[in-house]
């Protein structure tokens, strides 16, 4: 956790520390968010602003696999909304759950930046695209 | 840019107005009396843009039929631009901005604190956004306990970040952000817990919602409409902040800032809003008391003249009466007691120390022409050294107006690149983190520190050597003294060069860090800036909010009174509004009581003094009386009563009249009204001669009618006391003052030293006073209220103090001692509220590590410090800001005795 080092206002290094507790805990806990306050010295507000504002700095505890559905405008056209209740049905899980198992994270996300590919979604950081449910049910499978 | 004033012609919907070059437009509109909604311009905080509520059209010339949208807060205001607010895209954009925030706002206005006073009730009128569309879910927040001054509902934010700019950029708070994005924004903290700012009462008054309100309030609330105010001045330090006192059925409800352009300008801090609540306290002492020997107990009686006939033999002539008079009582106060007992016999009820620096202060203001800034002229400082003084804690609102001078080097330099001064973002992205610099000499980390651009940590005597070696380096004549320690003759160096280039350099310091060395260090430097730059400013912070009122009286300081009372017996001795324990040690007050015959307390609350005393007499506090209170600039400000007296408690002027009727043996009275006493007090002291001229008199009427204190509105005249009588009551006569307790005579705004509340057509909200202002930001109607009786005088004949340092040797086990001030608890009347003792630390001593270790104390240890002779307990807190060899311990808290700092003391473990 020593990057603040590199630069000239340790604050800066708030992203990067975020990201390497998510790294090594897998997600950020409050008492975290205090060690990082510490270790740039700002406060723990200026930490949490920084963690919140990010979808993909969990701030609560997710699964082994995050799994991030686009539900922005092409994706929505595409049927992202069927690609969703499949995986949830599958899944039994919502937005925002984690399967008993811990084996996975249901999320929203927007737009992927691969609209021409739609629907588009995210397992970790995998990327995947042209959803049916066939290739969800295989993709799926590679996670354990 | 030119300082010039260039008026320029505008046309509105039609018609022209003129304004100042440098305005926005909404500033000008609001300035011309023209309503444009808006959200997240404010006055204070500057233009961001971000509300989108203040649209407007603006067209190219005569010719432009079509025009264009613009966001009035964002537009400077040009010569011949032709504007229209009353536009109909500009209408429909602006009622579309209210729907887009009415999406998650919820619909609770009845239950909610804002209700009735809301920014954003005001706007949605205004905008006419009438009938709502949104039939989906709203988001939903989880809300959080930030302490006992504020009440947190998020649900009804509409992210207008007025907070962020308020708590963060202006206050530099730390512990209040925004969190999440999107629909999902959230203003909080990180935790439940206390906001740490000591000013965080304004997000009341600066959110526009009911996001944040007034927890005190709450427990008691009432509707702004039905509240009955009275304009009237913060009693809790020196700095004498503007406020307005409100009531309902007898009780202090709340306090809100009442605007002053030359002192606190919008804002207050949350020592003088939330410190209210003593005057509603169970420890509030209505009826007179009486305890026939010194054995008894005190008894109540309920009949004022009771109390009178009993005194007529302790006030015959030929009987010796001594007054103390205190700094947290009025002018008018002290003065009546002073004309009871004379010159000869009259005592200002503070320590010697107190007294002997806050008259140097005083004659030093007098008689010098270095300028005392006023708040508003603080904030316009370019350079800032402050010596000795925590300014947060004793006159925090001389922070804040510092906190805003910093920005002035900055400001100046975006100025020159042509950004306007309320266009706030791009001032903040071109300065980034420059500042004018601050330098701050004190014993311990300070508030203030995350603005100075250097700190210095010492001793006392460091400090003020310090303070020599920069005055010297600015006297020509002196010659210069040189600092032993490298280190520290650079900063002087830099200290002196910064304060000489400077335009508007300040040097700040005060009476409450207690040493004189400091405080005449401070003097010279002043003195010799003031040499070269007749702009060079010097503020001393005060102990009390009247201090500087009773220093311009004549009298003693208490311990002369002591001393009579070790040789001679006093017949009776007459304290005014004065808790002695505070003031000298246990042992001196017991000889004073001991020796006089008779000890008779004018106080509202209990204390140690008044619970031990022969006669105690009820009297009004700061919201039921009138009174003037004298700031530590000089600046008199008058007060008035929001609260009828009830019971037997009547203003201490009021029964010190009466007292002097017995005294004299005949049967006028010496003053009937407030007014008579002013005039008597005027005629007597020529100090204050210019108070007369400054107020009206009670006679004052406009349209034939006294000043309301209650709004149109006010509910329930004809009801509220049936319980007593079921025909409609008179309502409560007030012969001191142009207000009336009543809601009748609404006519024009009143002067501007007489504002009840504000209010305008259309704004129900605190947004109304800036249609009270000349200028937004800049004075009131008629002139800020309040008058300089203490003025520099031109000319710099001032001569420079000897200054004698003298070092301490210290004894095995002594350790120096300075005092450490709390904005809440080193207060007398403000740590009798619940909402401030929640706040009030526990007794407690700095000490560094390497001193720790050496007596062997850690981290919340209790250990016991002897100071002369008295023994004190307290928790250790190892702060490493701290030089060896000094601690720094609390001062004032509730149940802390009496200790005469700065000392030295034997520190043991208990
Ligand atoms: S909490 Fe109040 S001031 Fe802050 S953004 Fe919301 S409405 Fe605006
Ligand atoms: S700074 Fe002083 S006068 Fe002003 S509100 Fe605070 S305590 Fe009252
Ligand atoms: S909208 Fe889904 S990838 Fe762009
Ligand atoms: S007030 Fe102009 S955009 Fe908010």
């Amino acid at each position: 956790m020593e990057e603040a080092g590199q630069y000239p206002y340790p604050a800066v290094a708030c992203i990067d520390a975020l990201k390497i507790v998510q790294h090594h805990r897998g997600w950020v806990s409050d008492d975290s968010v205090k060690d990082i306050a510490q270790l740039l010295e700002i406060s723990n507000e200026d930490v949490d602003g920084v963690a919140t504002f990010y979808s993909r700095i969990y701030r609560k505890p997710v699964g082994r696999n995050v799994i991030l559905i686009c539900d922005s405008i092409s994706c929505m056209i595409m049927g992202y909304e069927s690609m969703y209740e499949y995986i949830s049905l599958k899944l039994g899980i919502h937005f925002g759950e984690t399967t008993n198992d811990g084996r996975f994270t249901l999320l929203p996300n927007s737009c992927l930046g691969d609209c021409d590919h739609a629907p588009a979604m995210m397992v970790n950081n995998d990327h995947y695209n042209k959803l049916t449910f066939e290739k969800i049910d295989e993709l799926l499978s590679n996670y354990k | 840019m030119s300082l010039e004033i260039m008026i320029v012609k505008i046309r509105i919907d039609g018609k022209y107005y003129e304004t100042k070059l440098g305005k926005n437009l909404l500033e000008a509109c609001l300035e011309l009396g023209l309503n444009i909604p808006h959200f997240c311009y404010h006055p204070a905080l500057g233009s961001v843009g971000a509300c989108r509520l203040c649209a407007v059209k603006r067209f190219k010339d005569a010719d432009d039929k079509k025009g264009h949208i613009i966001m009035s807060c964002m537009e400077p205001v040009t010569e011949g631009m032709i504007i229209s607010i009353e536009d109909a895209d500009a209408s429909a954009i602006r009622a579309a901005v209210i729907e887009g925030v009415m999406t998650n706002h919820p619909h609770d206005c009845p239950v909610c604190d804002e209700g009735g006073e809301c920014h954003l009730q005001d706007m949605t009128v205004m905008a006419g956004h009438n009938y709502r569309r949104f039939d989906f879910k709203k988001r939903t927040y989880k809300d959080q306990d930030l302490g006992s001054f504020i009440n947190h509902e998020m649900n009804r934010c509409i992210q207008c970040y007025r907070c962020m700019r308020f708590y963060r950029d202006y206050v530099g708070g730390k512990d209040l952000n925004a969190f999440a994005a999107h629909n999902y924004v959230y203003f909080g903290r990180h935790e439940n817990g206390a906001l740490e700012s000591e000013f965080s009462g304004n997000l009341v008054e600066v959110c526009p919602t009911g996001v944040f309100t007034d927890k005190t309030l709450k427990k008691h609330f009432t509707r702004k409409w039905d509240l009955s105010n009275a304009p009237s001045v913060c009693v809790h330090c020196s700095v004498g902040c503007n406020t307005i006192v409100s009531e309902r059925y007898d009780s202090l409800r709340r306090i809100m800032s009442r605007y002053n352009g030359a002192v606190n300008g919008y804002f207050i801090c949350d020592r003088g809003r939330f410190g209210y609540e003593f005057v509603n306290d169970e420890k509030r002492i209505r009826n007179p008391k009486i305890r026939i020997n010194k054995n008894e107990k005190q008894e109540e009686v309920s009949e004022n003249n009771l109390i009178l006939t009993s005194l007529t033999e302790s006030f015959s002539k030929d009987k010796k009466i001594i007054g103390i008079g205190s700094p947290r009582a009025s002018l008018e106060s002290n003065y009546s007691l002073l004309s009871l007992v004379g010159q000869e016999n009259f005592y200002h009820g503070i320590s010697k120390r107190e007294y002997n620096l806050t008259k140097t202060a005083l004659d030093f203001l007098r008689s010098s022409s270095v300028k005392t800034p006023s708040l508003k002229q603080i904030e316009k400082a370019d350079v800032v050294f402050i010596l000795g003084e925590d300014i947060t804690n004793t006159a925090p609102m001389t922070a804040l107006a510092v906190r805003q001078a910093v920005r002035n080097k900055p400001k100046a330099a975006a100025t020159e690149k042509g950004i306007p001064l309320w266009n706030e973002y791009p001032i903040r992205n071109y300065t980034q983190d420059s500042k004018s610099p601050v330098f701050i000499a004190t014993a311990i980390k300070d508030r203030l520190d995350d603005i100075a651009e250097k700190t210095f940590r010492g001793s006392n005597a460091d400090i003020a050597g310090l303070g020599i070696a920069v005055g010297s380096l600015l006297n020509d004549e002196a010659s210069t003294l040189k600092l032993s320690s490298n280190d520290q003759q650079e900063l002087a160096e830099k200290i002196a060069l910064s304060l000489k280039n400077a335009k508007h350099p300040l040097i700040i310091t005060g009476v409450n860090c207690g040493d004189e060395e400091i405080l005449h260090a401070a003097l010279n430097i002043s003195i010799a800036l003031r040499k070269n730059n007749p702009e060079a400013m010097l503020s001393i912070a005060l102990p009390e909010c009247n201090s500087m009122g009773l220093a311009m009286l004549p009298g003693k300081p208490l311990d002369e009174a002591i001393s009579i009372a070790s040789n001679e017996i006093i017949d009776t001795l007459v304290i005014l509004e004065n808790d002695l324990y505070r003031r000298t040690t246990k042992e001196s007050v017991d000889v004073l009581f001991e020796k006089s015959k008779q000890v008779i307390v004018l106080d509202h609350l209990i204390n140690k003094t008044s619970q031990d005393v022969d006669i105690v007499i009820p009297v009004s506090t700061f919201a039921e009386s009138e009174g003037t209170l004298i700031n530590n600039e000089g600046r008199a400000q008058r007060y008035y009563k929001a609260i009828n007296n009830k019971d037997e408690v009547k203003e201490s002027w009021r029964w010190i009249g009466d007292l002097i009727k017995l005294r004299n043996n005949d049967q006028s009275i010496p003053w009937n009204n407030f007014d008579e006493l002013v005039s008597s007090l005027v005629n007597e002291l020529p100090a204050f001669s210019k108070l007369k001229e400054y107020m009206p008199d009670a006679d004052f009427r406009m349209y034939n009618a006294k000043i309301p204190r209650q709004s149109l509105r006010y509910s329930g005249r004809t009801a509220m006391n049936a319980n007593i009588a079921v025909s409609e009551q008179k309502v409560a006569e007030d012969n001191d003052s142009p207000l009336a307790f009543s809601m009748e005579g609404q006519g024009e705004q009143p002067p501007s030293s007489l504002v009840p509340f504000y209010w305008t057509p259309g704004w129900n909200s605190v947004q109304a006073s800036n249609n009270y202002l000349d200028e937004l930001n800049g004075s009131l109607k008629g002139g800020d209220p309040g008058i300089r009786l203490v003025e520099s005088n031109g000319e710099n004949k001032s001569s420079y103090f000897k200054i004698d340092s003298h070092t301490v040797d210290l004894q095995k086990n002594e350790l120096l001692i300075v005092p450490a001030y709390s904005i809440f608890g080193s207060e007398e009347l403000s740590s009798a509220g619940e909402a401030i003792k929640q706040r009030i630390p526990e007794p407690f001593v700095y000490l560094c590590e390497k001193d720790a270790d050496i007596f062997e104390f850690k981290d919340n240890d209790m250990i016991t410090i002897e100071i002369a002779k008295s023994k004190i307990e307290l928790k250790v807190i190892i702060e490493n800001s701290l030089k060896q060899g000094v601690a720094v311990v609390s001062v004032n808290l509730p149940g802390m005795p009496f200790i005469d700092l700065p000392a030295s003391g034997i520190f043991s473990k208990m």
